[in-house]
C-alpha cells in the first residue's frame, strides 16, 4: 500500500500537473467495455429524448385497423393487440423508465451514502444507524409499498396530477427502500479509510470533521458508491415495472419498459417483438450503465489506474 | 419483485444483466410456477387420473363458508345439492327423486312450502345412508345467525326446514315464494352430513377445519388430501350411487397461476385436462389452441361485464365520512348525477370493438344487466349496440357541457374528467384503454387505474381500493347470478343496499343510485308468482337500471374454459358448477 503512494509523490515534480478528473478520464478511455457502455447508453438517451420528435406517433393512440402488426415503415417495431405503435411506446416508456431509474438511484445513493458515512465515521452513530439499516432491510418491500402508495396516492394525485404525482411517489418509494446496500458498503469502506494515515494527519492538524469527510473520506469511497449507483438504476427500473404490474404504479395506459414487457408476455408467440424490444432495452441500459460503473471504478482507484 | 438481496456484488457486471432477462423470462417462469407436472403421464392403458387447473386456488371445501367460485366448484365434486341446473339452465334432480312443482304437488298451492323426496339409494362416502335429517341440518347450519353463511340469500324467507321421515323434507317459507328453489338447488347450497358437522354450528363453523377441509359427501369423489390455497387430491367414491361411475379413479384440483398460464397448460403443454375461466385475449387463445391438444369451451350464462357509475361524490378531499357515501341523496356526484352525461358516456362506446379486441367468441355486446335466460332478457335497450358519437356530443352540448381549450368539456368549473378503475387483467386494461379513447371523442377526459384483483374483490373494509368502497367515478367488473331466477340479484340494487360503514361496506348497490320506483318494483317481484308476470317485472327492473345508466352493460361474457382433446363427457355449464357432471367425464 505504501509503495505506490511514495512512487506518486516521487514522480509528481517530474510530471505536468494534472487534475484528478483528467487522470480518471485517461484511465477510463482505456476501458473498452466502459466506452462501449457510454456509447450505447448515450444512444439510448438520445433516442428517448429526441426520438418522439422524429417518430411523431401518439403512443397511446389505438388504431384498431392495425392490431398485432409486424414490422413496417409506419410501425418500425410493429403494433400491440390494441393497435398502439410499439416504437412510440418504447420511446415514451424509455423516458419514464430512465427518469425513474436515475432519480430513484440518486435518492437511494444520497441517502445510503449519508447514512453509511455517518455510521462509519462516528462511532456513536454506528450502532443506531446500522440497526435502522437492518430494520429497513427486514421490512417486506411490497406490503410496505402498498401501504405507502395507498396512503399518499390521492394527496399527491390532487397536488401534482395523476402522472407527476405517481412519478414522485414511485421515485420516493423506490429510493427510500433501496438505500440500505449502499449504506452498508459505504460504512465498511469508511471504517477502513478513517484509520488511514492521511485522515489521522488531517485530524492532527485540526481539520474539521466535515472537511475531513468531504475532502478525504468521500473521494476514497467513491468507487463502491459508483457500483451501487449502477446496481441501483437497474433495481429501480425493475421495481417500477413490478409496481406497475401490480397496479400500484402509473396508470395502465402509460407506457414504461417494465409494463410493456409484462403486457407483451402473453403475446410472445404472436408478436415476439413486444417482449424482445423492451427486454432488450432494459438489458442494454442496465448492462451499459454497469460497464460504465465498472470503468469508472477502475479509473477512480489510484491503485488500478495506469495499469 | 424484491431484488434487494442481490446487491453487495462489487464487480457487479456478471450478475446484473441477468436481472433484466429475469424479467423478460418472468412470463415463462411465472407460468411454470402455477403448473406442477401432471402426476402420471398417459401410458398405453387409458390414464384414469384427472387433472383440473383453477388458477385461483381453493381455500375451503365448505361452500357455505366461501363466496369464491373456485371453492364452490372444488367442493361440487364431493358434496351435492338436491337438484342441479343443467347446461341449459333446467333443473335436474340430483339427490332428490324429482323436482317438486305445484303440478306434482311438491309445492303447496299457497306457495308457502316445498316438499322434496330424496332418492333412497344414496349413501355418504363413509357408507352411512343419506337421510332427510341431513338436509334439515344443512339448512339449520347455514341459517344459524352466527355462522356467517355465505349462501344465506338462498335461504331468504325460510321459516323452518323439517324432516318428515327419513326421505322427505319440507321447507316452509314465511311468505308465499313463487320461486321456492333457493335452498338446495345448485352447488352453492349442498347437503352436508349431519354426523360430521353436528359440532360445527354457529360460531364454531369457521373453526371446524377438519370438517371444512375434508367434508364427507355423496358426490362421485372423496377428498384424500386438502392443502389450502394449493392443491386438492381426490379419489373415486366407491359407493357412488351410479354403478361404474366415476370413470376416473383419482383426481387433482390444482390452483394458482393466472388465466393465460392455465390456458397454456391445457391447450399447449397438455399437462392438465381442464382449465377454468380463461379471460385471455382471443388471439392468444386462438394461437394456443392451434396445436390441437385441447379446445376452448364457451357457455353463456348471466355474466355481464359492466361499468358501474358512481352517483355519489368520490372527491378524495371529502374524507371518509362523506366520500362515496349515499347520505340519503345529499352527496351527489358533481357531473355523473347529470343523466345527459351518463347517456352520452354509454352512447359513445362501441361495444363490438370491445368484444373484438378482448373477448372474441367469448363475448357478445349487450345492453342488459340481465342478459339471460331469454324470457328475462329485455330488448328495450338494444339501440345501445350501435354507438352514436354525434348524438352523444349533441346531448352534452345541449346540457351545457362545453369544450374547453384542451378539448375537455366543462360546465360551471366542473370538468368531465373521469377516474376509471378496474381489476388487473390484460383484457380489462385493454378495454379500459379503448373506452378512454371512445370517451375522448366526446370531450371526456379519463384517467385509468388498475387494482390487484385480490384487493379489488377482497372486500376488506379497511382498504380504500375495494369495488364496494368505489373511490372512483366509474369502475368495471363482471357480475352474475346463480341459477336462473334474477330476483335476489335485482333486489341487490335497492336504496338500502348502498355500501357504507353501517353495513361494513358489504351492500350490493354499488352505484349508490336510488329510485323509489325501482324499490317498489322489487317488492312487487317478490310477491308475483306467474313466470310471465315475473319476467315482465324483471325486464322493467333491468330497464330502469340500464336506461338511467346506473350501470352501463358492455359485454355478455361466456364462461370460458378449456378441455384437453382426450377428455370426453364435458358439458360446460353456465348455471351451476362447471364440474356438475364430473361423474360422467372419461377419456
Amino acid at each position: 500500500m505504501a509503495e505506490p503512494a511514495t512512487a506518486v509523490v516521487a514522480d509528481a515534480p517530474l510530471r505536468e500537473h494534472r487534475a484528478l478528473w483528467t487522470d480518471v478520464w485517461l484511465a477510463f478511455r482505456k476501458h473498452t467495455g466502459a466506452l462501449v457502455g457510454v456509447s450505447v447508453f448515450a444512444l439510448i438517451v438520445v433516442a428517448v429524448l429526441f426520438g418522439p420528435h422524429l417518430h411523431a406517433v401518439d403512443p397511446q393512440y389505438l388504431d384498431l385497423g392495425a392490431r398485432n402488426q409486424g414490422v413496417s415503415f409506419a410501425h418500425p417495431m410493429g403494433t400491440d393487440n390494441l393497435g398502439r405503435d410499439m416504437f412510440a411506446q418504447m420511446l415514451a416508456g424509455g423516458r419514464v423508465s430512465l427518469a425513474v431509474g436515475f432519480t430513484a438511484m440518486l435518492l437511494a445513493l444520497v441517502l445510503g451514502t449519508f447514512v453509511g458515512v455517518l455510521a462509519g465515521y462516528f462511532n456513536r452513530l454506528d450502532g443506531p444507524l446500522m440497526r435502522l439499516t437492518d430494520l429497513f432491510l427486514a421490512l417486506p418491500l411490497l406490503p410496505l409499498l402498498l401501504v405507502i402508495i395507498m396512503l399518499f396516492r390521492d394527496t399527491l394525485r390532487a397536488a401534482f396530477g395523476p402522472e407527476s404525482g405517481i412519478f414522485l411517489l414511485i421515485v420516493f418509494v423506490i429510493g427510500v427502500t433501496s438505500w440500505m446496500q449502499t449504506a452498508r458498503i459505504v460504512r465498511g469502506e469508511v471504517l477502513a479509510v478513517r484509520e488511514r494515515e492521511f485522515v489521522t494527519a488531517a485530524r492532527s492538524v485540526g481539520v474539521r470533521e466535515r472537511r475531513i469527510i468531504t475532502r478525504h473520506v468521500l473521494p476514497n469511497v467513491l468507487s463502491p458508491i459508483m457500483v451501487s449507483a449502477t446496481l441501483g438504476i437497474a433495481n429501480a427500473i425493475i421495481t417500477e415495472s413490478a409496481l406497475s404490474f401490480l397496479g400500484l404504479g402509473f396508470p395502465p395506459d402509460f407506457p414504461t419498459w417494465g409494463r410493456l414487457l409484462f403486457d407483451g408476455a402473453n403475446f410472445i408467440e404472436i408478436t415476439p417483438a413486444r417482449v424482445i424490444w423492451p427486454g432488450l432495452a432494459i438489458s442494454l441500459t442496465v448492462l451499459s450503465v454497469n460497464y460504465i460503473g465498472d470503468g469508472l471504478r477502475d479509473a477512480l482507484d489510484p491503485r488500478l489506474r495506469g495499469r | 419483485m424484491d431484488t434487494r438481496n442481490r446487491g453487495g456484488n462489487r464487480r457487479g457486471t456478471a450478475g446484473l444483466p441477468m436481472l433484466a432477462w429475469a424479467v423478460a423470462l418472468a412470463a415463462c417462469s411465472a407460468e411454470d410456477a402455477g403448473v406442477a407436472p401432471g402426476d402420471a403421464p398417459p401410458a398405453a392403458a387409458p390414464n384414469r387420473h384427472l387433472n383440473i387447473l383453477y388458477w385461483q386456488a381453493a381455500s375451503t371445501l365448505n361452500p357455505y363458508l366461501s363466496g369464491g367460485t373456485k371453492d364452490i366448484e372444488a367442493a361440487s365434486m364431493v358434496v351435492e345439492p338436491l337438484a342441479h341446473y343443467d347446461e341449459n339452465g333446467n333443473m335436474v334432480p340430483t339427490l332428490a327423486r324429482d323436482i317438486p312443482s305445484v303440478e306434482n304437488g311438491g309445492v303447496s298451492a299457497d306457495l308457502r312450502s316445498i316438499t322434496w323426496t330424496l332418492r333412497q339409494d344414496v349413501n355418504w362416502s363413509d357408507g352411512t345412508p343419506l337421510t332427510a335429517h341431513d338436509v334439515a341440518f344443512s339448512g339449520a347450519y347455514c341459517m344459524h345467525e352466527e355462522a356467517g353463511c355465505n349462501s344465506l340469500t338462498a335461504f331468504a324467507d325460510v321459516e323452518r326446514i323439517e324432516a318428515q321421515g327419513d326421505h322427505t323434507v319440507r321447507i316452509i317459507f314465511s311468505v308465499p315464494k313463487p320461486f321456492p328453489y333457493g335452498p338446495f338447488v345448485g352447488s352453492t347450497t349442498p347437503v352436508l352430513q349431519k354426523a360430521q358437522f353436528e359440532g360445527c354450528l354457529g360460531v364454531k363453523a369457521q373453526e371446524c377445519t377438519e370438517q371444512n377441509f375434508r367434508p364427507i359427501g355423496t358426490g362421485p369423489f372423496k377428498v384424500d388430501e386438502f392443502r389450502a390455497n394449493d392443491v386438492i387430491s381426490y379419489s373415486a367414491n366407491e359407493g357412488y350411487r351410479e354403478p361404474g361411475k366415476p370413470w376416473f379413479r383419482t383426481a387433482t384440483f390444482k390452483g394458482g397461476g393466472d388465466a393465460a398460464s392455465a390456458a397454456r397448460a391445457v391447450l399447449e403443454t397438455g399437462e392438465f385436462d381442464y382449465a377454468w375461466n380463461l379471460q385471455v385475449e382471443p388471439e392468444v387463445l386462438e394461437s394456443m389452441s392451434a396445436g390441437g391438444k385441447g379446445e376452448v369451451l364457451a357457455a353463456y350464462g348471466t355474466l355481464v361485464e359492466r361499468l358501474m357509475v358512481n352517483h355519489t361524490n368520490d372527491d378524495p378531499s371529502l374524507g371518509p365520512e362523506r366520500r362515496s357515501l349515499y347520505l340519503d341523496g345529499a352527496n351527489p356526484h358533481p357531473f355523473l348525477a347529470d343523466r345527459a352525461v351518463r347517456r352520452a358516456l354509454s352512447m359513445a362506446i362501441d361495444r363490438q370493438v370491445l368484444v373484438d379486441a378482448g373477448y372474441g367468441a367469448g363475448g357478445k355486446p349487450t345492453c342488459n344487466v340481465v342478459p339471460a335466460p331469454p324470457i328475462y332478457a329485455s330488448t328495450a335497450n338494444d339501440e345501445c349496440q350501435t354507438p352514436n358519437v354525434p348524438e352523444a356530443n349533441r346531448l352534452l352540448d345541449e346540457a351545457g357541457w362545453m369544450r374547453g381549450e384542451d378539448g375537455v368539456r366543462a360546465k360551471d368549473g366542473v370538468r368531465l374528467s373521469i377516474l376509471f378503475q378496474t381489476s388487473t387483467n390484460s383484457v380489462r386494461q385493454g378495454t379500459q384503454a379503448l373506452i378512454k379513447q371512445m370517451w375522448g371523442a366526446i370531450g371526456v377526459e379519463t384517467e385509468l387505474r388498475n387494482i390487484d384483483g385480490g384487493v379489488f374483490f377482497g372486500g376488506d373494509p379497511a382498504s380504500p381500493d375495494t369495488f364496494q368502497k368505489f373511490y372512483a367515478d366509474i369502475q368495471m367488473y363482471t357480475n352474475n347470478f346463480d341459477g336462473t331466477d334474477p330476483e335476489v340479484y335485482l333486489a341487490g340494487w335497492v336504496c338500502d343496499e348502498a355500501p357504507g360503514p353501517d353495513n361494513q361496506w358489504l351492500g350490493s348497490n354499488v352505484p349508490r343510485a336510488c329510485v323509489a320506483e325501482y324499490d317498489a318494483l322489487v317488492g312487487e317481484l317478490a310477491r308475483t308468482a306467474g313466470l310471465d308476470e315475473r319476467a315482465a317485472i324483471a325486464k322493467r327492473l333491468n330497464d330502469i337500471l340500464v336506461r338511467n345508466q346506473y350501470m352501463i352493460p358492455l359485454i355478455w361474457r361466456a364462461r370460458l374454459s378449456a378441455r384437453s382433446m382426450s377428455l370426453q363427457g364435458v358439458r360446460i355449464n353456465a348455471w351451476d358448477s362447471e364440474l356438475w357432471n364430473v361423474a360422467d367425464w372419461h377419456r
